[in-house]
């Protein structure tokens, strides 16, 4: 696999690894992946190092062509991934053989998924990082969310071997639910509410709500009540603390949050909680419960200790098999499921015509049309230029074909998924 | 002799080292002091530490170095801290275009402070002014020092787009946007220099510590000074000066 192509971008699917550190005092995000631990897994399925750049997709995914043989891993929320049509085993290595096309059925547990493949993404190095940094156009891929058109690089492997099934023990393997309860080590500013503020904190059950993103989740609840005020003077912040800003509602910080703020912060959630926020979907129910640092260093610790059975488990299926059973991920082994594997793939013969719709990944202005009914176009050919947040960039064909209608003129406000142009197979013209 | 710092738990794998709960200029120069020890003494485990108005934020990798060794080690150097300012700190020079196109809310920043436009110039790019800490986005300097006289609320309605390089004022606060954002403060003129570059090592043009003077130039100094950015080829005015006793 020397490459990604992006298809459809999905509601938010960007490169991430482990973060940007060593530049907070310039104020500059960690950012990152918002589920560590989820990337970490997933790397290591793959034979990366754990900070190796993956792709982080939110809720709705992307389709994602790999262009050849390779290896990848995918972890974190279930999405439904499928490759090709088949549903993709989660939390082990999955061996691609000849590329392939990854979609994503929707969201059945969790919010986030890792998608990890052997060699790591190769975008360039940022500070230190490739993780996208979306508010300041940083890193990543261009510095922003991967749309239809784009071209992730894939890198070259080390010389470690390739082993499909490999898997995280499933007892390691984390559901996510609607219902969390975040560990959380109380401070720095805890001294800054009242008792009852504190009470109200610990014992309420609070909401997530749909503004949340990868700055902060932000929830509603039982107000929690400052002492006097909830301004403080700035100080330093952590990934992971718990603001309360004037009306009592908390914020936990999250990968992209700012370096300073100047909300008092009453508790941080525990450094393996926050995997689990950043599954927690808009509308779960969140608790916190309070640890002391020294159990949740302990719990950090047992976590990374967790990451090095996987590297000890046996591989649990021979890589020759490539069925699986869709709920439990559990191998399909057995010579009649065969027939079974055939009918579920998706038909690809010679003469299956395929239309694809390119749309735009958000809302933006038509700068010009770059391609007429009719056209025939290879991939990358730019089809439309789309200005969106003071840029503008082409929107390029995913894949080489003739161009059927063109949905849009120059000039036009498009939303952010609008059809922009139809696809079509270069042969689908000639019957 | 000066209280011992304040340790906070900022969670499993940060540390807050708290000298103060004010923005005071002695109080900034502990912070930095300690940070620039700690940061000489290049201890393994200590990831990245950041300087605030009031106190640094210490992230550590608690699998590496554990809190009671990093406590010990914060208390140990904040300890023996000479009192005082680093022995050193730069001054640096800030070309700004006041006013019209480029400084939109200069007429009311005049307006509200009973002055003539020139006078706020004056005033706003005499003084000079200390980098408490970077924050809010990358490259972004809180500075203190601004006149009272000149002091303004923000806007009522923050702008949808500040152009990168705007110089505003914001209550007691004044500041240069380091890249295009919304924004809420009052525009009094805008610089062709780059506060921020991430090719550039470091990133950042300032750093907590550093002085900054404002010069007023007209617009052929001003397009100048851009021609010279746009080709990485412009170096803006720095002098190192060692702190008084």
């Amino acid at each position: 696999m020397t490459a990604i192509d992006v298809i459809d971008g999905g509601l938010l699917t960007t490169v991430q690894d482990l973060g940007r550190v060593g530049y907070q005092r310039y104020g500059v995000p960690v950012s990152g992946a918002m589920d560590t631990w989820a990337l970490r897994a997933a790397n290591r399925l793959a034979g990366n190092d754990e900070g190796a750049a993956a792709i982080e997709i939110t809720m709705a995914g992307p389709v994602l062509r790999l262009d050849g043989p390779g290896l990848i891993a995918l972890t974190g929320g279930d999405l439904g991934a499928r490759l090709d049509g088949r549903p993709v085993p989660p939390w082990q290595s999955v061996e691609v053989r000849t590329g392939g096309e990854l979609t994503f059925s929707g969201v059945r547990d969790g919010m986030r998924a890792y998608l990890a493949v052997a060699g790591g993404l190769d975008v360039p190095l940022v500070l230190g990082s490739r993780s996208t940094l979306l508010n300041a156009g940083l890193g990543g891929f261009m510095g922003r969310a991967l749309a239809a058109g784009d071209r992730v690089p894939v890198g070259a492997c080390t010389d470690r071997p390739l082993v499909a099934g490999w898997r995280v023990p499933r007892d390691l393997i984390p559901t996510y639910g609607h219902d969390h309860t975040l560990r959380v080590v109380m401070g720095p500013q805890d001294d800054a509410f009242t008792d009852e503020g504190v009470g109200d904190f610990l014992s309420g059950t609070y909401t997530l709500a749909p503004q949340s993103n990868r700055v902060g989740c932000r929830l509603t609840g039982p107000p929690i009540a400052h002492r006097r005020s909830a301004d403080i003077v700035s100080d330093g912040t952590v990934c992971g603390a718990v603001q309360v800003s004037g009306d009592g509602m908390p914020i936990v910080l999250m990968a992209d949050c700012g370096t300073t703020g100047g909300y008092a912060k009453i508790a941080t959630v525990a450094g393996v909680d926050r995997s689990r926020l950043a599954q927690a979907a808009p509308g779960d129910r969140v608790r916190f419960e309070r640890v002391g640092v020294d159990e949740a260093q302990a719990l950090l610790r047992a976590a990374r200790a967790h990451l090095d059975r996987i590297a000890l488990e046996r591989p649990w299926r021979p890589p020759e098999a490539g069925v699986f059973e869709e709920d439990t991920g559990a191998p399909l082994a057995a010579p009649a499921y065969v027939g079974l594997a055939q009918a579920l793939s998706v038909p690809r013969g010679p003469s299956a015509v395929h239309t694809n719709l390119v749309c735009a990944a958000m809302p933006g202005l038509i700068v010009s049309v770059e391609v007429a009914p009719g056209d025939a176009v290879a991939v990358g050919h730019p089809l439309v230029v789309l200005e969106a947040m003071k840029m503008q960039s082409p929107v390029r064909a995913p894949r080489g074909g003739r161009v059927g209608r063109v949905l849009v003129t120059e000039g036009m406000q498009v939303a952010g998924g609008a059809p922009l142009v139809e696809l079509e197979d270069a042969a689908s013209r000639r019957g | 002799m000066v209280p011992p710092p304040r340790l906070l738990q900022a969670g499993d794998s940060a540390v807050v080292v708290e000298f103060g709960d004010a923005i005071d200029v002695r109080v900034n120069a502990r912070v930095r002091v300690l940070q620039r020890a700690l940061a000489a003494g290049a201890c393994r485990g200590i990831v990245e530490s950041v300087p605030t108005y009031r106190s640094l934020i210490v992230h550590y990798d608690p699998m590496v170095l554990p809190r009671e060794a990093l406590e010990a080690l914060i208390t140990e150097t904040a300890g023996r801290l000479p009192e005082g300012s680093p022995e050193s700190f730069r001054t640096i020079e800030i070309p700004v275009m006041y006013g019209g196109e480029a400084g939109p809310d200069l007429a009311d920043v005049a307006a509200i402070a009973g002055m003539d436009e020139g006078a706020v110039v004056d005033l706003h790019a005499g003084g000079e002014y200390l980098v408490f800490m970077l924050g809010f986005m990358p490259g972004f300097p809180y500075l203190g020092g601004l006149p009272a006289a000149i002091a303004t609320p923000r806007l009522a309605t923050p702008r949808t787009h500040v152009p990168a390089g705007s110089v505003g004022i914001a209550g007691a606060q004044t500041g240069i946007y380091p890249m295009d954002s919304p924004g809420g403060w009052r525009l009094i003129g805008r610089t062709p220099v780059r506060l921020f570059d991430a090719r550039e090592s470091p990133p950042a043009l300032f750093e907590a510590g550093d002085r900054v003077r404002f010069v007023p130039v007209g617009r052929a100094a001003y397009d100048a000074v851009a021609r010279e950015v746009a080709a990485h080829r412009y170096h803006p005015d720095v002098r190192v000066q060692r702190s008084g006793p």
